[in-house]
């Protein structure tokens, strides 16, 4: 699809702004596992926790619209129970651990030219990267 | 109220884009990562969009006293690179990798595919509620060093 990279980069800016309006609205970095934990009680530091439950919330609420606009979204999850437990299980621990995910460190902290996060971003892509070439030469993905 | 009307906002904007980039389909991600097979290169410019608004932000905060809808900033300052960030790094692109989501993309899709969605964003909440149980136990034994006086 040609129109791949178009969405890519128009949906690339809705993150950003949506990003640059916690910044410049709230004073907080808009990083999705750290407010994650803060709705659910599972962050002792954070914002307000109203604050974070309604930032998680918007999320579905902003995604189901634009899948509305859009006439639906193709997802495809791996099939597998096992593979979204235990993927999840390590995401959520890897990320509380090292302070960040894709949003937080990947879109706050490299545009803030934060030497942490341009380190952890390069570390969980280059981490990414050889997990899918690992499956795919033993066949599990 | 106003302050969650914002995030709220601010929380459905970043939803659609997760949405239209493409970035909320587990197998586009996976195709990202694949840089030795069949890579997909779309979300590159997912990364690179969102660094644009950003950029501009943190230019302009450098200016501010004070958010528009809050008291004050409230960021980080932790500069040091640690074996936490490190290794809770690794830990987390190799989720990344097996699943092909991370947490944005995952809550969002809690209205877009709920059943696996919410597969993994319930594993995910008990990988950091493990983390919290973990990090918690640290503590006391470190305070109790310090005020060892009393101790053994």
């Amino acid at each position: 699809m040609q129109q791949a990279w178009i969405f890519g980069l128009l949906g690339g800016l809705m993150i950003g702004g949506a990003a640059a309006l916690m910044l410049l609205g709230l004073g907080r970095i808009a990083g999705v596992s750290g407010l994650a934990a803060r709705a659910v009680g599972l962050a002792d530091a954070g914002p307000p926790p109203a604050l974070a439950i309604a930032f998680i919330l918007g999320l579905p609420l902003g995604g189901w619209l634009m899948a509305q606009a859009l006439g639906g979204v193709s997802l495809h999850f791996p099939p597998n129970i096992a593979t979204l437990v235990i993927a999840g299980l390590v995401v959520g621990f890897g990320t509380r651990l090292g302070s960040g995910c894709t949003s937080g460190h990947g879109v706050c902290g490299m545009s803030r030219f934060s030497r942490r996060s341009i380190s952890a971003t390069l570390i969980f892509m280059a981490s990414g990267i050889i997990t899918v070439a690992a499956m795919n030469l033993v066949g599990l993905s | 109220m106003k302050q969650a009307l914002f995030a709220l906002l601010a929380g459905a904007l970043f939803g659609a884009g997760l949405a239209l980039s493409g970035m909320a389909d587990p197998a586009k991600v996976r195709g990202f990562l694949d840089i030795f097979g069949a890579w997909n290169p779309t979300l590159m410019f997912v990364m690179g969009g969102a660094l644009i608004p950003m950029g501009i932000a943190w230019r302009i905060q450098a200016k501010l006293l004070a958010p528009l809808a809050a008291e004050r900033f409230n960021l980080p300052d932790t500069t040091k690179l640690d074996a936490r960030l490190i290794s809770g790094a690794v830990l987390f692109g190799i989720g990344w990798g097996v699943a092909g989501l991370c947490p944005g993309p995952a809550i969002t899709d809690l209205a877009l595919a709920p059943r696996p969605a919410f597969v993994f964003v319930l594993a995910m909440l008990a990988g950091m509620l493990i983390f919290k149980i973990i990090t918690s136990r640290d503590l006391p034994m470190k305070e109790t060093k310090t005020t060892g006086a009393i101790g053994k």
